[in-house]
């Protein structure tokens, strides 16, 4: 009857329901979608192969850090392993939810030698929190919407004159006030600056309150390309690499807006005490061969510096992949580097205000 | 009790008409076959039947709650086919007499007026005067649910009464009374009718009660009216073997019929017995028929000359009922034949495997259909 | 119930000269141990998976334990704080002392968590200082701390921490209507651009009721036909009534959809037929429509349930005996029938409404971003946010206002009355 307590009662019992791990099993948490069904096949698939061990997949890395919680909170970790991104993963770790992790012991080094704390991209290692790929929020338009001019430009997104139709947004703050400020002129290197003050914050609603009443929220990364592929709406913002899989995989008549996109890296934590039987496993999917590998699948740019030689082609469809990368130089031209401690200190007022603007 | 009517009603007089009325709920089985009734004003009429035989359809459509597919119902002379219930002005008791169970007693029986638009004091008014004709002057407060099934029938009663209906129909209203409650409720509808002189349909299944209350009796089987006559008509002079074995008891004995005249028919039983019989129901020598005995014209060893039929019986049971004994005797190949014996003082004293001397008179036999 | 024995002077006894109730009581144990037997895995059952998660979500609307426990010689310093200006050095000693500990536990991430949901960027400041605490050896230690973030020279920081230094708060509740505590410790409202829950709620019970409504009209022509029709045809009906029973949540509602989008069935039949033009395609879903239509669906069962129970129970004479006393069938449907429906009435409104204002998945999926309920916050805090505190204020203030509207209704029908089937 009442769902709030029902969700209390499953996140004490959280453990319950996913106690599929066994010793020569891991349970591996992630995003779903065509995310996870390229680390199966880069990482999962070797792996069972060349130890025999079973890999569970769970797309529960939308609620990740609450499960955590609920888990070591009920003294039951059933999770071996959890895709997060750093901010979230920042939290974890301070508050000892997972392990801490030894880079340069407990992972591979390049097949040339250079260790892991130097190989992976400068600053994107955190104390319980190895990377794995570099991916990009951007957004994406249905060329068949428009006839005549395409767009290609943050403004174009904010502009409903020249380019009519609905957007499709994320329920959340982070990202939609970084494009409102720099659609609305802001340079990149002082989106962050200007969303501490209270003028900024001010002016990044007034900009999205212009397309507030042609905004369709999505929630699951699994939404945008389908809106977009119903015609639902003309814009959608979402992670590169799912548009590319509805592009490439799909064959749908997408097109990425590269200006203004919010980049930042997603990797993995260890819950608490589970290092040990991990640590073989993190060390395979994190090495070098792994993380080119990867980029086979979907268009996220490997962690390691040792990887970006080894991008080759699409797996399946054998084109080019280095273009679809969001650090492909002419899409990185304007691209902001999300700002973790930034939303890690904001998230929960911003979000407060975001969904008072969002009731409204 | 008044006078029983003749069978017949003039037809100038006839205040309810059913004429050729025929009834199908599915288009493939007629339950009602061609109904023809009139009913004088102030007339008690009861249809007596077994269930299924069509008379609460007859009841239902004479409300308004069905409409015939054949013929019309007239009142007073008016065909009332196309007039919706709420408008034919007619009280109606129900088998589970279908109080409100929300309303108060008053309320049930303020309903009726309420909907006719009376002013609250003639409301008032006339439902206690209802409460006084059935003696429930202080129940008015009571809901239905904390009154006892008689009382319960009672306001069903007054409630059909208050708003002062030319006919009331009544559908099976004692079915749900233990005996004694229901003996005493026919005493009362009996006493209400004659103070009221109000027209009442009455349907049961149950003979005696149609037998005390009715002017006459309408006896249903199967769609069609069997027989319409008098209470002392119906049970003396039933027309076919139907009405004679369902108003009250009947020893049947069938056999053929080897000779036929005006007032005289002999019918062989397969024991080779003949039997004298009244003929009633009889076409031609030659055709089965069964003969209809009421057990408490049967004479016990009767003088030699006075009887056409006489016949040697061998007692098979005697059940003592206190006021009569019933016996059951094996007479001209028909064990189940039953004799009361009144107990009075000189009543022969039989026991079982005796044998004896039957005999009856022939007006008292009446041969009917096979 | 020794009144027995005592006043009739001496016990009652069996033959063989037992007490009668020693006898008694002996008799019926037997039948006790068996009834508990029978009821006990029940009661087990809902005490794990019903009464505690209640109790607990009660317990953590108040609690706020983080603080006190993870920074104890801090909360014990600042107690004698008057609360102006900037503290003594002992309360910065204290800090220091609890900030490089916590680190070091990796415990101080809960209390960073716990002041940040109350001022934002309190995070940053408590961890940053924490992990260069670690390397504070000696002091003074005042100017150290506002040495390495100047915000510790900020009076409502400390303020903040005395505030919440107890075991309990206040502050979920506050939250959870739109208020906050203010510098000084007085409360008072959020700024206008923050506050939403109060409205929520509202819109939650309104929509609640609106959804009610609609299925008390729809459901009871659909449960009075279900009563009164044959058993063949009504078996068939009950059957497309009970069908969204035996679907799963989540496919009636992307059903929906389907059928509601913009390019949707509805609006393709609509443009099709000439109603509305393509470009003027109607906004079904995404908004409260949506939540409404989806809703109402959804829940209809539970309002024809009770009430087919209970029409079932009233035979058709009454209608008739109503009619054959000179009611219109109007008049007879007005004052007979319908009052006696009432309690079906009562017992699916009440249902439906309860379950409305616990429902979060469908107005999460077609309800966009005016359809919300309150619902959604406390699955957003629980799963998202991770403020499990101020979702179980928001669940506790639910579970308030239910029962509220429970006794309100037991007040008005009685829940004697009920008739659920």
């Amino acid at each position: 009857m009442n769902k709030h307590i029902k969700v209390l009662g499953m996140a004490a019992f959280a453990g319950a329901f996913s106690a599929t791990a066994m010793a020569d099993s891991l349970t591996v948490v992630s995003w779903g979608g065509a995310y996870t069904a390229s680390q199966k096949s880069a990482y999962h698939d070797p792996w069972t192969k060349k130890t025999g061990d079973t890999i569970v997949n769970v797309d529960k890395a939308q609620a990740g850090l609450a499960g955590l919680r609920a888990q070591v909170e009920a003294g039951n970790v059933t999770w071996d392993l959890v895709d997060m991104l750093p901010s979230e993963a920042q939290i974890a770790c301070d508050e000892g939810l997972v392990d801490i992790i030894n880079h340069d012991q407990d992972l591979a080094a390049s097949p040339d030698g250079v260790a892991p704390s130097k190989d992976f991209i400068a600053g994107s290692l955190s104390e319980c929190f190895v990377p794995q790929i570099v991916y990009s929020n951007i957004i994406a338009f249905n060329t068949t919407m428009f006839s005549g001019k395409q767009p290609s430009t943050m403004k174009d997104v904010f502009d409903l004159k020249g380019f009519p139709g609905k957007r499709s947004l994320q329920k959340k703050p982070i990202n939609n006030l970084e494009w409102a400020l720099m659609a609305d002129g802001v340079p990149t290197d002082k989106v962050y600056d200007m969303l501490r003050t209270e003028e900024g914050v001010n002016r990044a609603f007034a900009k999205l309150d212009t397309i507030k009443d042609n905004v369709i929220w999505w929630e699951e990364g699994a939404q945008p390309p389908q809106l977009l592929a119903d015609k639902e709406v003309a814009f959608a913002s979402g992670y590169n690499g799912r548009i590319f899989n509805a592009q490439v995989n799909e064959k749908q008549p997408f097109q990425i807006i590269w200006d203004a996109q919010v980049f930042e890296i997603d990797g993995w934590v260890v819950p608490k005490g589970k290092m040990s039987k991990v640590k073989a496993y993190l060390s395979f999917a994190t090495d070098t061969q792994r993380l080119a590998d990867q980029a086979k699948y979907i268009s996220y740019g490997p962690a390691r510096v040792s990887s970006a030689a080894l991008v080759s082609t699409h797996a399946t469809t054998g084109i080019d992949m280095k273009p679809h990368m969001p650090t492909y130089g002419p899409n990185f031209k304007t691209a902001l580097h999300k700002n973790d401690e930034f939303w890690a200190d904001h998230l929960d007022e911003l979000t407060e205000r975001f969904n008072a603007w969002l009731a409204r | 009790m008044r006078e029983p009517l003749t069978s017949e009603v003039p037809r100038e007089q006839a205040f309810v008409r059913f004429s050729n009325v025929q009834k199908s709920y599915d288009g493939e089985i007629l339950v009602v076959k061609g109904f023809n009734l009139d009913i004088a004003s102030g007339e008690f009429i009861t249809l007596l039947g077994p269930s299924g035989s069509g008379k609460t359809t007859c009841l239902m459509m004479m409300a308004g709650f069905e409409t015939p597919t054949h013929g019309d119902i007239l009142l007073n002379g008016e065909p009332i086919n196309t007039v919706p219930p709420h408008k034919r002005g007619i009280g109606m008791v129900f088998q589970n007499y279908a109080l409100f169970p929300h309303m108060s007693v008053s309320e049930n029986l303020a309903f009726p007026l309420e909907v006719r638009k009376l002013s609250a004091a003639e409301t008032d008014r006339k439902v206690k005067r209802a409460l006084e004709m059935v003696r429930l002057e202080d129940f008015g407060d009571r809901r239905p649910a904390q009154l006892s099934g008689g009382q319960q029938q009672r306001v069903a009663l007054a409630r059909a009464l208050v708003f002062e209906p030319e006919i009331v129909l009544m559908d099976e209203p004692l079915g749900a009374l233990d005996k004694n409650l229901r003996e005493e409720m026919q005493y009362e509808i009996k006493r209400i009718h004659e103070d009221l002189g109000v027209t009442m349909i009455y349907v049961t299944h149950d003979q005696s009660e149609a037998l005390t209350m009715s002017d006459r009796i309408a006896v249903f089987n199967d769609g069609i009216v069997q027989q319409l006559a008098s209470p002392a008509v119906l049970y003396e002079q039933p027309d076919n073997a139907f009405v004679a074995s369902f108003i009250g008891e009947n020893n049947r004995l069938i056999g053929d019929v080897i000779e036929l005249t005006e007032d005289c028919c002999k019918v062989r039983m397969e024991s080779g017995a003949i039997i004298e019989a009244l003929p009633v129901n009889v076409s031609a020598a030659g055709t089965r028929s069964t003969l209809s005995l009421r057990p408490e014209r049967v004479t016990i060893n009767p003088e030699a000359n006075g009887l056409p039929n006489l016949f040697e019986a061998r007692v098979i049971e005697v059940i003592y009922l206190g006021d009569h004994l019933r016996t059951r005797v094996a007479v001209c190949g028909n064990d189940e034949f039953i004799i009361k014996i009144p107990n009075a003082q000189t009543h022969p004293v039989l026991t079982r495997g005796q044998i004896i001397t039957v005999g009856w008179a022939r007006e008292d036999c009446r041969a009917l259909d096979a | 119930m020794t009144g027995l024995a005592a006043t009739s002077g001496n016990d009652l006894t069996t033959a063989d000269g037992v007490p009668l109730k020693v006898s008694l009581s002996r008799a019926q144990r037997r039948n006790k141990i068996k009834a508990v037997l029978l009821v006990a895995p029940l009661f087990l059952f809902l005490l794990v998976a019903f009464i505690l998660p209640i109790f607990d979500m009660l317990l953590r609307s108040i609690d706020s334990a983080e603080v006190v426990t993870h920074m104890p010689n801090t909360v014990r310093a600042i107690s004698t704080w008057n609360g102006e200006g900037v503290p003594e050095e002992a309360v910065f000693a204290a800090a220091a002392q609890d900030l490089a500990a916590g680190s070091r536990a990796r415990t101080i991430g809960k209390v960073a968590s716990r002041l940040n949901y109350e001022i934002g960027g309190m995070r940053s400041l408590i961890m940053k200082t924490a992990r260069k605490a670690k390397k504070l050896e000696s002091g003074p230690y005042k100017a150290a701390l506002i040495g390495m973030d100047k915000r510790w020279a900020k009076t409502d920081v400390w303020q903040l921490i005395k505030r919440e230094s107890g075991s309990y708060t206040l502050s979920y509740y506050l939250a959870a209507v739109d208020h906050k505590y203010a510098a000084d410790g007085s409360i008072e409202a959020k700024p206008e651009n923050l506050q939403i829950y109060v409205n929520l709620f509202f819109r939650t019970m309104w929509m609640s009721g609106l959804i009610t409504l609609l299925a008390l009209l729809l459901g009871y022509p659909v449960a009075f036909l279900l009563a009164t029709l044959p058993m063949r045809q009504s078996n068939l009906l009950m059957i497309l009534v009970l069908l969204p029973f035996w679907t799963s949540l989540l496919v009636r509602t992307t059903t929906w959809i389907a059928i509601l989008q913009s390019q949707g069935v509805l609006n393709d039949l609509a443009v099709w037929a000439g109603l509305i033009t393509d470009e003027n395609r109607l906004q079904l879903i995404y908004n409260k429509t949506g939540t409404v239509i989806a809703m109402t669906h959804i829940l209809l069962p539970f309002m024809v349930l009770p009430l087919y129970s209970v029409m079932k129970t009233i035979p058709p004479t009454y209608m008739r005996a109503a009619r054959s006393l000179g009611a219109t069938g109007f008049t007879a449907f007005r004052r007979v029938y319908f009052p006696q429906t009432l309690s079906g009435i009562g017992a699916g409104s009440i249902l439906v409404f309860i379950l409305s204002i616990g429902y979060y998945i469908t107005p999460a999926l077609v309800g966009g971003q005016s359809g919300r309920f309150i619902t959604n916050f406390v699955a957003y805090h629980m799963q998202q946010s991770l403020n499990w505190g101020l979702a179980a204020a928001i669940g506790s203030l639910l579970l308030a206002t239910v029962i509220v509207f429970y006794l309100l209704y037991n007040r008005l029908v009685g829940v004697d009355n009920m008739k659920l089937g």
